[in-house]
């Protein structure tokens, strides 16, 4: 008897008594169902999987990243150039024509050096997050306003760093994070993996996590319950910034370059995948999940969309349609 | 006798399985001052609503100026002259005063332009009709609540109101603005205005009610002229249940050392100069208007006053709490006035609103540990007799009196040795209330806790309290205890201040 | 003493400082031509700014702007070539009604959804500009197409001056249409019962909605009037640079929003007006311009307006500070 019921509570306690993350299951099936369909053949190759597989992390980590900010209400609009202005430090590190020396050497310094470099980037990434944070939770500016400040202010610190050209060369260990496999699968995607069962996991079963589910329902209430509020929202948007260097690294890793204004296209991308995914941009409630399988869901639209030909410009619009499309559906839901 | 101004008759209104209204009447006459008195729950702002034409009664009729009207709607209601005051005023802060004013008529009269100079001119004219000296050009929010009720009065008085209902009217004035308010209601009878109060300040409403309706848990009770009803028979209507009020007996030994000893506490413009020492197992009331200082007393308590200066000892150990989590870890624990903003977090389980303080408690290493989340959950969830399918639904579904049993539960689980109560059982039917209060007095018997009850509602401290503090301008001004301890003395000791 | 509570007061005192400073480092920032194009740059993004003000007023806020100008102002230009039509009223009034029936969207999905409209509008930037560049593609519509009258009219000076160095500079007549915008909005905000409705919208929607205003309809009116003035300022950059370019106007929306919150309009809605409008929209162009004439690097300029915004909004943020419990 006990273990017939084991497997369905542990598929219940993954999915959760969620309608929400069942009714992205099947817009997910459906949308593959249709491509494949459409794409006779072509979408359902191994080639194009893979290269999914290389492409989604990225943008999966920068949903991520938007969904912590919006779990307690707010947004960051600067996760884009947080990503851009990491990867590009790391790009001047390596650089540096007495790093770039050693590292030609190859061997351990290579990696050391490499190491270093990830390590510079996600520095970048945390302290752009602190700063968000303190502007948020100190000096109490809105997150729109905020993030939409620094967002320009790490973006033309971008600028300065680049002086606008892109900068190319990264070390071949750098690119291997975004080009590279392991045990037979994408790095980045692994990358991807862990940093969604990281994140999931501290949401749930950790402090901060519920703390911030907290806060997001009813920041006030959050108070008089003895929350340390304003330093639960400084690590939130830390830790979205740090996210958001790790998205850098992959982007910079598979293109071989940065520039200041890359993937400017994902801010509203990541928005919109993080609401389809079930999170509220009125904050408390949000999960991995569930951004993970709007992420497939949309991954597959644009690929297919792709493969039938249709311009990238259209692509965009689609993406729009389907954000108040969802905005529609959840707000019928919600009044039934 | 002349024709009533509105009638309802035999309103009936149900919300899902709730009957809020079961077969109620109530009749108004022209330029009458009327008093409408009920516990929270009655059915008060229910028929507030049927009669400004918010909701629509699912049985009975409504008769203005003796004719029958179906479908009343918030228009039709104001064109008929009915005029609601809420507890917050409904007015819009970031405009002028004269703007406030004018902007109803307007709209009213369907108008397409602004006229600033008809706006201030009319201002001018119904204030100094009123009486009263306010500048027409400061905005609104910059003027005290007792200046909102004017401009919300005269806002009413220049829609052209036959009646103006107004909802707890007297909460948040001293006894000073009280009079004046009395003043200019006593000058709309004069004009032939009708007025509505829907209070529970008995003392208050006897002084100038004509006349009296009761309501309890959506029916009425009583109702008849002011004249024969006295303080005692309007509670009972009110109440109903014969509460077993032998009041609170603390059993108290003197060698137990007090768990809360407050001397000089101060918090700049509002508490001066207070002194307070509760044993375990005492339960000390505070009344006093709001504004009196009393929720700024209990928020310093619970390190939420960062100007507060003083000396507070607890249990022994000389530290003023400077931060909640300060407080809680003291063993300090606040049941805020209103739940629903400040208490709990609605669309979260039972379960999370209970642990919510303890959280860093329940960590083993880096992760939450479940098991025991849950463990103490149920404990709580038992003890405290919530009536909910499982510790998973969410406190949004629950009744007034199991959310303030979960507060209670959340904080019980702090291990809190000093429960502060601000208005606990605002919003909470007769039959939970009685629960709470049982838990209330259980907990300070049994346990040892020490309590401290603010509320405005003067039986609950009466029952409840072994000795009750009447707070006025952040002092406490007048202790009460044992014989004294009774309705008529607090009555008479918040009555004499202003 | 009033006067200096106001906030425009504030606000036109910083930026008389930030010019006389800038005066200071270069003498040239008063210099005819300098001033001149100082307010010819004031124009276009002035008349997006007061629209973004209505919705900011309302307790809103709108990011979707530049898409609409750029749609309004391609679909024009290219509807213009495509029929060798030319002429200027009747495409300001096309303009104007695309602007206006894409504001009007925004208003039904807002409205209709209750969704954030920050959400809202990004959705919308992006139909919008992904349908305009995929269906009626990418390509400029440079000088020697662009309708010849527009043009004109895009050229007209007000007044003109030689310089020192012999080159004649005009002052262009577009700041006219910009002042007379400008006027109406401020009568309309400040004389007329709607333009009421949106300050008492944005300061307490519930208690509107029981005073009678039909809620409904100030929402329409604010983003459909926001997207007429968008769509507006699209075809009259286009007129006033002589091309058509489908993708002008990327990242405006910040410079915009910046610019109204610089000018003391409060994103929580019922604070705002045009004067400090149009005063932090010269502040902010007047920065941007004068960094040059400050030898900074010009890649330096997104760091600065990003700092503006960041100063700004904590400086209301302080002004707006309400005790959190």
């Amino acid at each position: 008897m006990s273990t017939k019921s084991a497997e369905p509570r542990l598929l219940g306690r993954i999915l959760g008594r969620d309608a929400a993350i069942a009714q992205l299951i099947i817009v997910t099936l459906v949308i593959f169902v249709l491509m494949t369909v459409l794409n006779s053949g072509r979408f359902l190759s191994y080639y194009n999987f893979e290269s999914m597989t290389y492409l989604m992390p990225e943008l999966g980590i920068l949903c991520i990243a938007m969904m912590i900010a919006m779990l307690t209400g707010g947004i960051d609009l600067s996760v884009v150039a947080i990503a851009n202005l990491a990867a590009i430090t790391a790009g001047v590190y390596f650089r540096n024509p007495i790093v770039a020396e050693t590292m030609g050497a190859g061997g351990a310094a290579l990696i050391l050096h490499t190491i270093a470099g990830v390590m510079i980037a996600l520095m970048v990434g945390l302290a752009a997050g602190l700063l968000n944070g303190i502007l948020i939770s100190r000096l109490r500016i809105i997150p729109i306003l905020a993030t939409l400040g620094t967002g320009q202010v790490f973006g033309g610190l971008a600028l300065v760093l680049t002086g606008g050209p892109a900068i190319v060369g990264y070390p071949p260990t750098w690119n291997w994070i975004g080009t590279g496999k392991l045990l037979g699968v994408a790095t980045p995607f692994w990358i991807m993996i862990i940093v969604a069962s990281v994140v999931a996991i501290l949401l749930r079963r950790t402090n901060l996590g519920v703390n911030l589910m907290l806060i997001g329902t009813n920041a006030r209430a959050a108070i008089f319950a003895g929350i340390r509020s304003s330093r639960m929202i400084l690590y939130s948007y830390a830790l979205s910034g740090v996210l958001a260097a790790i998205a850098g690294i992959l982007l910079s890793g598979r293109t071989n370059s940065a520039k200041a204004d890359f993937g400017s296209s994902y801010l509203l991308q990541a928005v919109l995948i993080a609401v389809l995914g079930g999170t509220n941009p009125a904050g408390g409630k949000g999960r991995v999940l569930g951004v993970l399988l709007a992420l497939l869901a949309l991954t597959f639209l644009s690929s297919g969309l792709q493969m039938m030909r249709v311009s990238n410009f259209m692509i965009d619009a689609v993406w729009g349609g389907f954000l108040v499309l969802v905005i529609a559906i959840n707000y019928l839901r919600s009044a039934k | 006798m002349s024709e009533p101004l509105i009638e309802l008759r035999n309103i009936s209104k149900r919300f899902g399985g709730v009957r809020a209204l079961d077969d109620v009447s109530i009749s108004i006459r022209p330029g009458e001052i009327h008093c409408l008195a009920g516990e929270n729950g009655s059915g008060k702002s229910t028929i507030i609503k049927v009669m400004s034409g918010i909701y629509q009664p699912d049985e009975g009729e409504i008769i203005i100026d003796g004719t029958p009207v179906t479908q009343l709607d918030p228009i039709q209601a104001v064109q008929k002259g009915v005029q609601v005051i809420y507890q917050d005023f409904s007015l819009f802060g970031n405009l002028t005063v004269a703007e406030n004013l004018a902007l109803n008529t307007y709209i009213l009269e369907g108008r397409s332009r602004m006229d600033w100079r008809r706006a201030r001119q009319m201002a001018r004219d119904v204030l100094e009709r009123l009486g009263v000296r306010i500048d027409i050009d400061a905005d609104v929010e910059t003027l005290p609540t007792s200046g909102k009720q004017i401009v919300a009065i005269a806002r009413a008085i220049l829609a052209e109101a036959r009646l103006i209902v107004m909802d707890e009217p007297t909460t948040a004035l001293t006894r000073h603005e009280v009079d004046a308010l009395f003043d200019i209601v006593r000058d709309l009878q004069s004009h032939g205005i009708a007025v509505l109060f829907v209070s529970h300040k008995m003392r208050e409403m006897l002084e100038i009610s004509e006349r009296l309706t009761v309501f309890r848990n959506g029916r009425k009770v009583a109702e008849g002229d002011m004249r024969d009803f006295d303080e005692a028979s309007i509670t009972h209507a009110m109440t109903g249940l014969e509460l077993n009020d032998e009041p609170y007996l603390a059993q108290l030994s003197s060698n137990k050392a007090p768990v809360l000893q407050v001397s000089g506490l101060r918090v700049p413009d509002s508490v001066s100069d207070v002194d307070l020492t509760i044993r375990p197992g005492e339960i000390v009331g505070i009344s006093g208007l709001i504004g009196s200082g009393r929720t700024e007393f209990a928020r310093a308590l619970f390190g939420m006053e960062p100007a507060a200066s003083g000396q507070i000892v607890i249990n022994g150990k000389d530290q003023f709490p400077r931060s909640v989590q300060q407080a809680i870890a003291l063993g300090v624990a606040y049941v805020p006035e209103d739940r629903l903003s400040e208490g709990l977090f609605l669309t979260q389980s039972i379960e999370r609103n209970m642990v919510v303080s303890i959280l860093e408690r329940l960590r083993k290493g880096l992760f939450l540990d479940h098991a025991r989340m849950r463990n103490r959950t149920e404990e709580m969830f038992d003890a405290m007799q919530i009536a909910a399918p499982s510790a998973d639904t969410a406190v949004g579904n629950l009744s007034g009196g199991n959310a303030q049993r979960v507060m209670l539960g959340r904080w019980l689980l702090t291990g809190a040795k000093i429960l502060i109560l601000n208005g606990p059982t605002v919003g909470v039917d007769v039959g939970s209330k009685a629960k709470i209060h049982r838990i209330i007095r259980d907990l300070a018997r049994n346990e040892g806790l020490a309590v401290i009850m603010i509320s405005d509602d003067v039986p609950e401290l009466v029952g409840n309290c072994s000795s009750i503090h009447v707070m006025h301008e952040g002092r406490f001004v007048a202790e009460l205890s044992g014989a004294d301890m009774t309705e008529a003395g607090i009555n008479d000791s918040l009555k004499s201040l202003n | 003493m009033r006067i200096f509570q106001s906030t425009e007061a504030v606000i036109a005192l910083v930026l008389i400082l930030v010019m006389f400073a800038i005066g200071l480092v270069n003498p040239a920032f008063w210099g005819v031509s300098n001033l001149f194009s100082l307010a010819k740059s004031n124009v276009v993004i002035g008349i997006m700014a007061l629209g973004v003000l209505l919705i900011m007023i309302s307790g809103g806020i709108d990011v979707s702007f530049p898409a609409i100008s750029v749609a309004a102002l391609y679909i024009t230009v290219r509807s213009m070539v495509a029929l060798g039509y030319d002429g200027v009223m009747l495409p300001f009034i096309a303009a104007c009604v695309i602007g206006m029936s894409l504001g009007a969207l925004n208003a039904v999905i807002i409205d209709r959804f209750k969704m954030i409209p920050l959400i809202v509008t990004l959705g919308t930037a992006s139909i919008i500009r992904g349908l305009v560049l995929g269906l009626l593609g990418t390509s400029i519509v440079n000088i020697n197409k662009m309708p010849k009258e527009l043009i004109e009219f895009g050229k007209q000076d007000l007044v003109s001056v030689t310089a020192q160095n012999g080159a004649t500079v005009g002052l262009t007549a577009m700041v006219l249409v910009y002042l007379a915008i400008a006027v109406v909005v401020h009568l309309m905000l400040k004389y007329t019962m709607i333009g009421r409705s949106i300050y008492a919208y944005g300061g307490d929607a519930e208690s509107a909605r029981r005073a009678g205003i039909n809620t409904r309809r100030t929402i329409f009116f604010v983003y459909c009037t926001a997207g007429l003035l968008a769509g507006f300022a699209g075809l009259l950059h286009s007129s006033m640079i002589w091309q058509a370019n489908p993708r002008d106007f990327i990242g405006l929306e910040l410079d915009v929003i910046a610019a109204v919150v610089l000018g003391g309009a409060s994103i929580f809605g019922g604070r705002g007006s045009v004067l400090g409008t149009m005063i932090g929209v010269f502040t902010l162009v007047m920065v941007k311009n004068s960094l040059i004439l400050m030898k900074v690097d010009t890649t330096w300029q997104r760091v600065v307006v990003g700092v503006i915004i960041i100063a700004a909004t904590a400086i209301t943020a302080w002004r707006d500070r309400k005790k959190l419990v």
